[in-house]
């Protein structure tokens, strides 16, 4: 996998960027460094896209590299699998993500599979990046939390920056990746802000600890790593140490770095927005009671969305995690009974 | 040459394009010359290999050698009228039925059923002959070709897309927009619609309200003709003339060629159920394979002797074939966990080591245990 030093000029060190700019910029610079990266979707060309992700691209790099297509998502993807065939690496943007949904049959059945159905033979090298997840205030059918669909699918890799100067490098490594990618990207975090800092050259697949600690893992992704920081925080003040890991990359699952911590702490809280049955934090609990069971003080607990449609947004904050739902969890880790256990040993 | 794009021009010609009638005649059609003598006779001894090569994998079916085989037995106009008519810079992107196609264009035929042998899912590199996997979801592949001839004008490459579907496949939805991104991005595609009058049961009347197929490329502002789809040398000449046409920069064309399944969808299906004897009799007498022999016969080009060679080289061809899929197959579990990415993930390489521990075990007895 490929180490972020490669990919230069990159964010300047020291200065603040949004994740929509870093997102920009990482586009801008693949673009520019790869004459075979296409850049297409819906509104990504003359607007620059509903989210201005692509803002001023189709004006650099003009309309052979950046350009509008047809509204057809399924068109979007089936055709970036040819051009992909051909030797060119698109980058398509499905414009929200319950609309990647027509283009679910050329993700799964096409994209994912045809370099194993080749036995090797055809490479696809293509992001698909998706705008998802809520808290936005978005009408239905724009706020969805759709990991799940593509983690369960062999073949992809799945990733999801949860900070504006990772989505910079998570994207790159996504276009650098010879593998097919689904860049989920948390659309409520686009406009928050961050101070660039390297931090070291971290592969795709690999987890990073976000806060170092020692009484419990919160394990997040996306959109609910912020939540969960500021949760360790809220924590911190009542003396409990916890330890915030961003997982980057949903699929593959970077089983070293949780299990290593989850070891550590012994217990694990997975938060995300995604809804709770067969949702992404099942397949992690299920992964930490087969590796650390022994170490485990309390059971693997899952702050999620509930399991309805996401809601209208006058309903939204009922539905997602909240700092508050993340200490009622670890409030709920059978500190007590450890303590007494720790007593009678003594 | 190109093919003009006057709203009248777009719509398909009244009726089918014929250079060779049923019963073998030379006919005019639109302006089309007849091929040469030389293309006829090839065509000609290409669809009685496609014929052998199909009732061989039919008849490999009933002896368990194939899981399943779609015949193409009917169709083999199609099947080599428009293999022929590509250049070998070209891509075809062919379907489940398209076997005979894809071995035409010179795909080893043990390779083209390694999928139906079920030995893996494609059995040949894309790249050697420029043939794309033999595609089972309906539809899919037309936006695969729009892509790959996208990405073929970008580099200014000269490469057509020729891609084949069905008629049950026009109604779905990656048929249209395919067609839409052709004729929007001017993309140099040929659409290829084996109109052979079922998706498995269901009748063409019950797939669309269209007066054609080939009438929904005008919606599109892509021209579109009707061709003879038992006639190879309109086939030929059809997908020939599209093709110049689609490379020549005047985007893509949309030929529905009328034919007919003479055999069930598979071997696993009881096509009794769904249509006439008489139907498939009167289809059969409208044999493409006959009719083009009735024609080189007629005019001198082939003779009995010609035609016993043709034969015999069919024959040996299918012998040869029959004898190379009765070799068993080794089939390495490994090739399970190899080639879902580049690098096999931790997980997919804890996982091989898993299925290899059980196969040891299985290898050791219970007592292995």
């Amino acid at each position: 996998m490929t180490a972020i030093a490669e990919h230069g000029p990159g964010l300047a060190a020291g200065s603040a960027v949004t994740m929509a700019g870093a997102l920009n910029q990482a586009l801008s610079d693949a673009l520019s460094e790869d004459d075979s990266v296409l850049v297409f979707g819906e509104d990504v060309g003359t607007l620059g896209g509903v989210f201005r992700i692509t803002d001023g691209l189709a004006n650099s790099f003009g309309p052979t590299r950046v350009f509008d297509t047809p509204l057809s998502e399924s068109g979007i993807v089936g055709t970036a699998i040819g051009m992909a065939m051909n030797g060119l690496r698109p980058v398509v943007e499905m414009q929200f993500d319950a609309f990647a949904y027509p283009a679910f049959e050329q993700i799964t059945s096409h994209l994912a599979k045809l370099r194993n159905r080749t036995r090797g033979r055809v490479e696809l090298p293509i992001v698909v990046r998706i705008p998802y997840g809520g808290g936005i205030g978005g009408v239905e059918h724009h706020c969805d939390s759709s990991e799940a669909y593509y983690t369960h699918t062999p073949g992809l890799r799945v990733v999801t920056p949860g900070t504006p100067a990772d989505a910079y490098v998570l994207l790159r490594q996504a276009i650098s990746s010879p593998d097919p990618v689904i860049f989920l990207e948390p659309k409520r975090r686009y406009w928050s802000k961050e101070m660039v800092s390297d931090h070291g050259g971290v592969a795709m697949d690999r987890a990073l600890v976000r806060r170092p600690g020692t009484d419990v893992t919160l394990i997040a992704y996306g959109g609910a790593l912020a939540t969960a920081l500021e949760a360790a925080e809220a924590a911190a003040e009542d003396g409990r140490s916890a330890e915030v890991i961003d997982l980057r990359s949903l699929s593959p699952f970077d089983d070293e770095t949780v299990t290593a911590s989850v070891k550590r702490t012994g217990r694990a809280i997975v938060v995300h927005e995604a809804s709770r049955f067969c949702g992404y934090g099942a397949e992690v609990a299920a992964r930490l009671s087969e590796q650390c069971f022994h170490y485990l003080e309390a059971p693997i607990l899952r702050v999620a969305g509930f399991d309805i449609p996401y809601p209208p947004p006058s309903l939204e904050e009922y539905h997602l995690p909240s700092v508050d739902r993340i200490l009622d969890a670890i409030d709920a880790l059978q500190w007590q009974e450890t303590a007494a256990l720790v007593k009678v040993a003594g | 040459m190109t093919i003009p794009m006057t709203p009248e021009l777009l719509l398909p010609p009244a009726n089918p394009i014929t250079l060779v009638d049923a019963a073998g005649r030379a006919v005019p059609g639109d302006g089309l010359g007849l091929p040469g003598d030389d293309v006829l006779a090839t065509l000609y001894r290409m669809m009685v290999l496609g014929r052998r090569f199909d009732t061989q994998a039919t008849a490999l079916t009933k002896q368990g050698r194939l899981a399943v085989y779609p015949s193409a037995r009917g169709q083999e106009a199609c099947q080599i009228g428009s293999i022929l008519a590509l250049r070998p810079q070209d891509w075809l992107f062919p379907t489940y039925r398209d076997s005979m196609a894809v071995t035409a264009r010179g795909v080893d035929p043990v390779q083209v059923l390694t999928l139906l042998r079920g030995d893996w899912h494609s059995g040949y590199d894309p790249y050697q002959h420029r043939v794309a996997p033999q595609c089972t979801p309906l539809a899919t592949n037309t936006l695969h070709a729009v892509g790959l001839a996208r990405a073929a004008s970008i580099k200014g490459e000269d490469t057509v897309a020729l891609v084949m579907l069905g008629d049950g496949a026009t109604s779905e939805g990656d048929t249209h927009a395919a067609l839409n991104f052709a004729a929007v991005w001017k993309t140099p595609v040929v659409f290829l619609i084996q109109n052979n009058g079922y998706a498995i049961s269901v009748p063409l009347a019950k797939q669309t309200a269209a007066p054609s197929l080939a009438h929904k490329g005008i919606g599109y502002g892509i021209p579109a003709t009707v061709v003879d789809g038992n006639d190879a040398a309109a086939v030929y000449a059809v997908v020939r003339r599209a093709v110049t046409s689609a490379a020549a920069g005047a985007g893509p064309v949309l030929i529905e060629a009328l034919t007919y399944r003479v055999e069930a969808h598979t071997n696993a299906d009881d096509a009794t159920r769904y249509r006439s004897e008489e139907e498939v009799v009167g289809w059969r007498a409208r044999d493409p394979v006959k009719r083009l022999r009735e024609h080189l016969r007629d005019r001198g080009l082939l003779d009995e002797a010609a035609i016993a060679t043709v034969d015999a080289e069919a024959e040996a061809q299918a012998a040869v074939l029959r004898q190379r899929m009765t070799a068993d197959t080794r089939h390495d579990p490994d090739d399970l966990f190899r080639y879902v990415y580049a690098e096999p993930t931790p997980e997919l390489r804890r996982q091989q080591r898993e299925l290899a521990a059980e196969l040891g075990r299985a290898q050791g007895g219970r007592g292995a245990r």
